[in-house]
């Protein structure tokens, strides 16, 4: 059984290769997630390096395609949305998104061709979030997953824990505005749904940045309650308050308008003093988006796949440790993915 | 020790001054006896768990992970402390996490063979932060920005109590402080004081802003020396030397100790004798700071004396409540009658007429002294800063127009604004730095360095920018020295921004030539010594 196994995920190498764009089909002629504009496209989820305007026709989950529409307007390509479990046929390519748990709209595509089932993770998290659907585990000849925070250092903690910190700063800093680095898309959301599961039913205040895709989320029935806009708002009114920004804000002019901001971002990079330290962070709140290494492995010891190739990261610890497990790996190298914004 | 380690991970963060008192107000305010005692121990540097080697560390996290996977954790993270914290396997079931007093009280009576299944059983129990926390105690090394006088201060506005009794009481007392907490939640009363030689909390002087200010009242006129304000205490049959923060730092200064053979409490300056037997530059008394303990060399090389400004008690009787004038009698009785080369008296100056007091502070800088102190002859000695009293009247600073080249964001309130900035002068066609200022502006002026930083940026260092080399910024400083710190080769005391040079081309800025000679050499300063001396 192993055996075959593995003979099967050699075989994939003969219709799915890498070019310098990414991850390429040869008999569907798609890339996913490609780092150039492509004639086909299938796109795991709305951050950034993954989601690129200018391709042609474009195929993603309902809410990634939503999510692309409201970023890139009229170059978001010809837009094909799909639902999540809902088979596609491209060229005789099965094709079927199922949850990352990553972001609203995320997913994992899994490929099946020749005898051979293919799962490509794009960037994914095995805990609960409650603004999309949990993660769920697709068997596999061959595994392609992201390795953001693939050592053994980094091991997120509850991430109700860490908004349990921001809220005890909040009382222990009352005065402080308590300014929160997050990224526009996922992160932020993430982190109001978590505040507001803690029973924090204050006013959170928005950098303008953040607007557009927490409105979106809102549209997709993800409740967030009272958001104001932290830019007019009163500066008094911001004591003690819960302000959000893009991480590129914190120390920038724009908090000149924020009483005393402590500074505190949220990312799983925070787990590092130096990173922390670099960032002139006050608060370091240790909440990702992405798998850490004990979920990196669980889920390659869970799937038990022929191969595993690892696209972006710190792929060297991973590599090793599957060998190690006996699983082949490899590291593709992909070009183009950011570490830290993506974060 | 989970309350501990939270606390030393946030300070590490908090930048802010009224930051670190927040967090530690609030670790006294909650924390049960008697592991908050043990934490202020940590803090205050009275608590020396010299215990582990990074060698040990090394050892217990080898036996617990993949040598490859440790090995490319460290590369990242850098620090072995962290990277141990980090990696360390979460274990189920290792129990409760061990409280601060547990480690402490335990680890007093551990053998030395025994410590490793100790510390690896204690690690087992802790989450990241607790296990970083723990490990940072262990190596001795906690760095998180509080100074001992910090600590004193955060644990006086914990419990509204005045600082200066926490100082007096200090040397008294011995970790966990039980007593003390005691007293500060006013279930006991003060500690007794007595008994033990102790601190007394020294009077201080205000800034001179304009000599009107001295009108009416007959003063004592000293030279302000450039050493340290030291307090030496000799009672009850034992000897220490307190800092201006009440440090007991006789361990740094065992000569002194030795030599000096009085019942006394002397207030006065500690400094260093040059080879030419009289007193060196700041720069040498340097050598001999912030020691625990301190070689046959330095001993040699750099022998402390004590300059005294002021008698507080005498074989055993209390004499602040006296004025100056009558304690300063019995101060230059006492120290004509010990005959020490580490004991002599600061000569009060006389005047000749009012001018001659602007001309004393003029020549303050040529003489090496940091500028002249003013006390009312019938001041009584009071603790603190009290208005109209005593007065210092600092020399006027060098300047010198350096370059802006780099410039760094601040913290807090100032974290929006690039508001440190090093500067640097010419070597031939090289510009290279002489120090680094953060003060001396006005907020208006730090708005515009900080718009002039933002438009002027050639290269950006995650929050360091370098910038193009076009600024002239006037700096002011007290002296300057050589050192290893800058590329120049010398270094600044107390540098300040003191005007921005908008006008000024950088090509015009100061040569690194003219500030090596700005450097205080010791014969220079003999050659004048003697003229001064005329009383």
């Amino acid at each position: 059984m192993m055996q075959q196994r593995v003979k099967g995920a050699g075989a994939v190498r003969d219709w799915l290769a890498v070019t310098e764009n990414g991850i390429y089909c040869r008999p569907g002629g798609f890339h996913i997630d490609p780092a150039r504009p492509v004639a086909r496209a299938l796109i795991t989820h709305g951050h950034g390096d993954h989601a690129r305007p200018g391709h042609g026709a474009v195929l993603a989950t309902r809410e990634t395609a939503a999510i692309m529409r409201a970023r890139f307007g009229a170059d978001a390509g010809a837009l094909q949305a799909t639902a999540y479990g809902a088979e596609e046929q491209i060229d005789g390519v099965r094709v079927r998104f199922v949850p990352a748990g990553h972001i609203l709209g995320s997913a994992q595509i899994v490929l099946e061709h020749g005898g051979q089932r293919v799962v490509v993770s794009g960037d994914y998290k095995r805990r609960r979030d409650p603004t999309c659907p949990p993660f769920e585990p697709v068997p596999c000849d061959v595994f392609i997953t992201e390795a953001t925070f693939g050592l053994p250092v980094f091991r997120h903690p509850p991430a109700e824990d860490e908004i349990a910190r921001l809220l005890e700063s909040l009382r222990l800093f009352p005065d402080r505005a308590h300014l929160v680095g997050v990224y526009a898309l996922g992160k932020c959301q993430r982190v109001i749904a978590l505040l507001r599961e803690a029973g924090y039913d204050q006013p959170i205040y928005l950098h303008g940045a953040l607007r557009t895709l927490t409105d979106l989320y809102e549209a997709e029935g993800v409740a967030l309650g009272p958001l104001p806009d932290a830019t007019g708002a009163e500066k008094d009114a911001m004591k003690g308050a819960v302000v959000l920004a893009p991480p590129s804000a914190i120390g920038d002019r724009w908090t000149r308008r924020l009483p005393d901001p402590l500074a505190a971002l949220a990312s799983g990079w925070m787990r590092v003093r130096q990173r922390a330290k670099q960032h002139g962070v006050e608060l370091p709140l240790v909440i990702s988006d992405h798998a850490d290494w004990d979920e990196l492995t669980a889920t390659i010891d869970e799937l038990k796949p022929g191969e595993v190739w690892v696209t972006h990261g710190r792929e060297e610890a991973l590599v090793y440790w599957s060998q190690t497990r006996g699983i082949p790996a490899r590291a593709l190298l992909l070009t183009g993915r950011e570490e830290e914004e993506g974060e | 020790m989970k309350a501990f380690a939270v606390l030393l991970d946030r300070l590490v963060y908090t930048p802010a001054r009224n930051g670190k008192l927040a967090l530690m107000e609030h670790y006294f305010r909650t924390v049960p006896d008697p592991d908050r005692g043990w934490g202020l121990a940590a803090l205050t540097g009275e608590l020396s768990l010299d215990f582990a080697k990074p060698a040990l560390i090394r050892n217990l996290i080898a036996a617990r992970t993949d040598p490859t996977l440790f090995a490319l954790s460290y590369d990242y993270v850098g620090d072995l402390a962290e990277t141990c914290a980090l990696l360390w396997p979460d274990a189920a079931g290792g129990g409760p996490a061990p409280r601060l007093s547990e480690i402490v009280e335990t680890l007093q009576r551990t053998s030395k063979a025994e410590t490793p299944r100790r510390l690896a059983g204690w690690l087992d129990r802790l989450d990241a932060t607790g296990r970083y926390g723990f490990l940072k105690l262990l190596t001795g090394g906690l760095r998180v920005g509080v100074s001992a006088r910090l600590a004193k201060i955060a644990l006086a506005e914990s419990f509204g109590k005045p600082i200066e009794d926490i100082e007096e009481l200090w040397p008294t007392l011995a970790p966990p402080y039980d007593s003390l907490f005691a007293w500060l939640e006013d279930r006991r009363q003060r500690p007794s004081p007595e008994a033990a030689p102790r601190f007394r909390p020294f009077m201080l002087a205000h800034a001179l802003e304009d000599q009107g200010e001295l009108e009416g009242h007959a003063w004592q006129v000293e030279w302000k020396w450039d050493g340290v304000r030291v307090q030496f205490v000799a009672e009850h049959g034992a000897k220490r030397l307190f800092s201006r923060t009440g440090d007991d730092i006789s361990g740094a200064f065992p000569d002194l100790l030795e030599r000096i053979r009085v019942d006394a409490v002397i207030d006065g300056e500690l400094l260093v004798r040059g080879a030419d037997g009289h007193a060196a530059p700041f720069n040498d008394l340097q050598q001999r700071l912030n020691r625990k303990t301190v070689t046959a060399k330095m001993l040699a090389g750099y022998p402390a004396f004590l300059r005294a400004y002021d008698l507080l008690v005498e074989h055993g009787e209390d004499l602040r409540a006296l004025p100056l004038s009558e304690r300063r009698m019995r101060l230059e009785r006492l120290v004509a009658a010990h005959k020490s080369e580490r004991l002599d008296v600061s000569e009060v100056l006389t005047l000749t007429d009012p001018a001659a007091l602007a001309r004393l502070q003029a020549e303050a800088r040529t003489l090496g002294r940091e500028g002249l102190m003013l006390k009312r002859l019938d001041s009584v000695y009071t603790a603190g800063r009290v208005k109209c009293l005593w007065y210092k009247w600092k020399r006027d600073p060098h300047t010198a127009d350096a370059v802006l080249m780099y410039a760094q964001r601040g913290h807090g309130k100032r974290s929006s604004f690039y508001s440190d900035y090093t500067f640097g002068v010419w070597r031939g066609d090289e510009l290279v730095p002489v120090g680094k200022a953060y003060f001396g502006f006005t907020d208006e002026e730090l708005k515009q360095l900080d718009r002039w930083v933002r438009d002027h940026t050639v290269q950006r260092f995650g929050p360091v920018r370098e910038v193009e080399k076009r600024l002239v910024l006037e700096v002011a400083f007290d002296s300057i020295h050589p050192s290893t710190r800058h590329k120049s080769g010398l270094a600044m005391r107390f540098p300040r921004i003191a005007r921005i040079r908008w006008d000024k081309p950088a090509a015009e800025a100061e040569r690194l030539e003219a500030l090596e000679k700005l450097v205080e050499s010791r014969a220079e300063q003999a050659q004048e010594e003697p003229g001064l001396l005329a009383r």
